[in-house]
């Protein structure tokens, strides 16, 4: 019986795990509590994906109102898959916030820390399982201020500028999505999806239409940091606890690439995005910018954290590549990023985390004859890096070939060899961490330090284990990130 | 403002009303224009009207910040036990009519619950933006 409710529970277990969180009253019981909750999620994303890869799509109507007038809970292979990734990030990292949030957190607000953490993760999932495109934008706020209110609890001052740029420019992309929603709804009298699917190609070129499809793309841009929208990502995840840079980092982006997918694919149709209007040009133009101006920057940046959030500027390029190209290979290639990207962009995050735990600096002249001092972590940086270069056996190598490969399908080699470059560069700036790490000696004076705690330990090598383990096991990944794209490009459901 | 003696008597004579009236509107949100939130915004209002004019210490004795927090938490936490309770009910989540045998009779339980969990929570969030506001140094 309880398996008809799982798409419903996925959303509101976390969202009434989080004013329990508030009554627990103190930050160790609120991490319990937490971290079974996480858990209990991933095992519902699981059991949901296994339903929809053996029983198709699944609809939940909410409060029994039969859509498209009610809510509806609508889950394919492609968000089902997403649910996952969060829900499994969510899980691996529990067993590192506690002495992550511990350090960072002050006591009094370590409780209230989790429930917006749980807020957060409600705004997520719920974007991604909802079928209704208000649902998406009441969820997107969600998420959006559980997320400026996380980011501002860093122990720097300059995380409440950080949490402000990004609450100021996020805000911007959240009413630009909800202006384009208005128009749809004002012109289909519909906010379901998958009605809109049917209803909005029929419309053609209207002025609305356009009007929308500009509104929502870009709003939806903006939170996904596609270049020039990015400003508000390096600051955001450069300054926010360590615990919130991974999550953000492994999570948030990666709603953004599926909101696009959503919209365009499902809602706006492939014939009007991209052999109507130019979305392919725009997106990859954009896209191979981010790439290239992204990986350049992160290479001359001094601060670790700082140097991964430029990556991922770069990183989100790829995945405007595999979107922009609109073929199957091309959207499977940006799918299985969204996945590998998740797991190794948070495992690098949560690394840099444990590093800041022990020296309390990410700062690469701290970095030191850290390969000695902090083997294990530096491993951990070292296998991540590797995997954003792209280098064989790691799951970075995976995306990148299906992404030359859809490159390669569609006649545009010069954007495989933009991806390729984007490897190149990426080398540069992971080697400057190795080079700091392992070639340069310690400082004399320097204090003696340990490796970090095992817990942190622990959930920095199963994301960035897992990282490996999907570069050398491609089947699970590929196949359900295929099966999502086919559904996406086949349109409407 | 010990010497405003016009505000301290006029708001001492709106304050109940106010409050009544709010909690009017949280009953009246059923049959007509009202409901949880708002009758939740009218009642922080009355509190905040007495915050105003007799500080915000004042409040702190008739709502201490503490049970303003539990009593956020419990709203949310009512709302979503409505939900559950349905599910538990037979129907899916929210669905008000399977909390009674009667669909309809189960409709007005599920919606004044509801709403009675809005209200507390609007009532107490509001609140605690007012006075935390208004303490900030």
């Amino acid at each position: 019986m309880i398996a008809t409710h799982l798409p419903v529970l996925q959303v509101a277990v976390p969202l009434i795990a989080a004013p329990v969180c508030v009554l627990l009253r103190r930050g160790d019981y609120a991490w319990v509590f937490t971290t079974v909750v996480c858990w209990g999620l991933l095992a519902i994303a699981a059991l949901l994906l296994d339903q929809v890869m053996s029983g198709g799509t699944i609809s939940y109507r909410l409060g029994g109102w039969a859509p498209p007038i009610g809510i509806e809970y609508r889950l394919d292979g492609v968000n089902a898959f997403v649910l996952l990734i969060i829900a499994g990030t969510a899980a691996l990292m529990m067993p590192y916030a506690r002495q992550s949030v511990e350090q960072e957190v002050r006591p009094e607000r370590r409780h209230l820390f989790y429930a917006i953490f749980l807020l957060a993760l409600t705004g997520l999932l719920g974007i991604t399982a909802t079928g209704d495109a208000f649902n998406i934008y009441v969820f997107l706020e969600i998420s959006s201020l559980a997320s400026y209110v996380l980011i501002a609890q860093g122990r720097r001052r300059r995380a409440l500028t950080a949490s402000y740029q990004y609450l100021i420019v996020g805000t911007i992309g959240a009413s630009l999505i909800l202006i384009g929603i208005g128009f749809l709804y004002a012109k289909t009298g519909t906010l379901n999806i998958a009605d809109l699917a049917v209803r909005v190609p029929a419309l053609g070129e209207t002025p609305a239409v356009l009007a929308a499809f500009a509104f929502i793309t870009v709003g939806v841009l903006i939170k996904l940091a596609l270049f020039p929208f990015h400003v508000w990502l390096p600051n955001a995840y450069a300054y926010a606890p360590s615990m919130v840079s991974a999550f953000l980092a492994a999570t948030a982006t990666k709603v953004g690439a599926y909101m696009l997918l959503r919209f365009v694919f499902t809602v706006f149709g492939v014939h009007f995005a991209f052999e109507t209007l130019p979305l392919t040009e725009i997106l990859l133009a954009l896209s191979l910018i981010a790439v290239l101006a992204g990986s350049l920057v992160a290479v001359f940046q001094s601060d670790l954290k700082r140097l991964l959030a430029f990556s991922s500027v770069g990183q989100i390029g790829y995945l405007g590549v595999g979107i922009g190209l609109a073929s199957v290979t091309g959207v499977t290639g940006a799918l299985v990023h969204v996945f590998n990207h998740a797991l190794m962009k948070g495992g690098l995050f949560l690394a840099a985390g444990t590093i800041a735990y022990r020296l309390g600096a990410t700062d690469l002249s701290a970095l030191h004859g850290l390969g000695r001092r902090m083997p294990f972590t530096m491993a951990a940086v070292v296998i991540g890096g590797l995997g954003l270069v792209g280098v064989p056996i790691t799951s970075g190598f995976v995306s990148k070939w299906y992404l030359v490969q859809a490159a390669f399908e569609e006649g545009l080699w010069p954007v495989a060899l933009f991806v390729l470059a984007g490897s190149l560069i990426a080398l540069a700036y992971v080697g400057r961490v190795v080079e700091a790490a392992y070639f340069r000696p310690a400082p004399p004076d320097a204090e003696p330090v340990g490796e970090a705690p095992w817990a942190m330990q622990l959930s920095t090598w199963a994301l960035i284990g897992g990282s490996v383990y999907f570069g050398l096991h491609t089947d699970l990944t590929v196949v359900i990130a295929e099966r999502a794209a086919t559904v996406l490009l086949a349109g409407a459901p | 403002m010990t010497e405003h003696l016009v505000l301290r008597v006029v708001s001492k004579l709106l304050i109940p009303p106010i409050l009544l009236f709010a909690l009017y509107v949280q009953m009246h949100g059923d049959y007509g224009p009202g409901g949880g939130f708002q009758a939740g915004v009218i009642f922080a209002a009355g509190l905040i009207l007495y915050g105003l004019v007799y500080g915000t210490e004042a409040v702190r004795s008739v709502a201490p910040p503490r049970l303003l927090v539990v009593l956020a938490c419990l709203g949310v936490l009512l709302y979503a036990g409505v939900g559950v309770a349905s599910m538990i009910g037979g129907g899916g989540f929210l669905e008000y009519g399977a909390l009674s045998a009667d669909a309809t009779h189960g409709n007005h339980v599920g919606i004044i619950i509801i709403e009675i969990g809005v209200g507390v929570a609007v009532a107490a969030v509001m609140t605690i933006i007012f006075t935390v506001l208004a303490e900030w140094r």
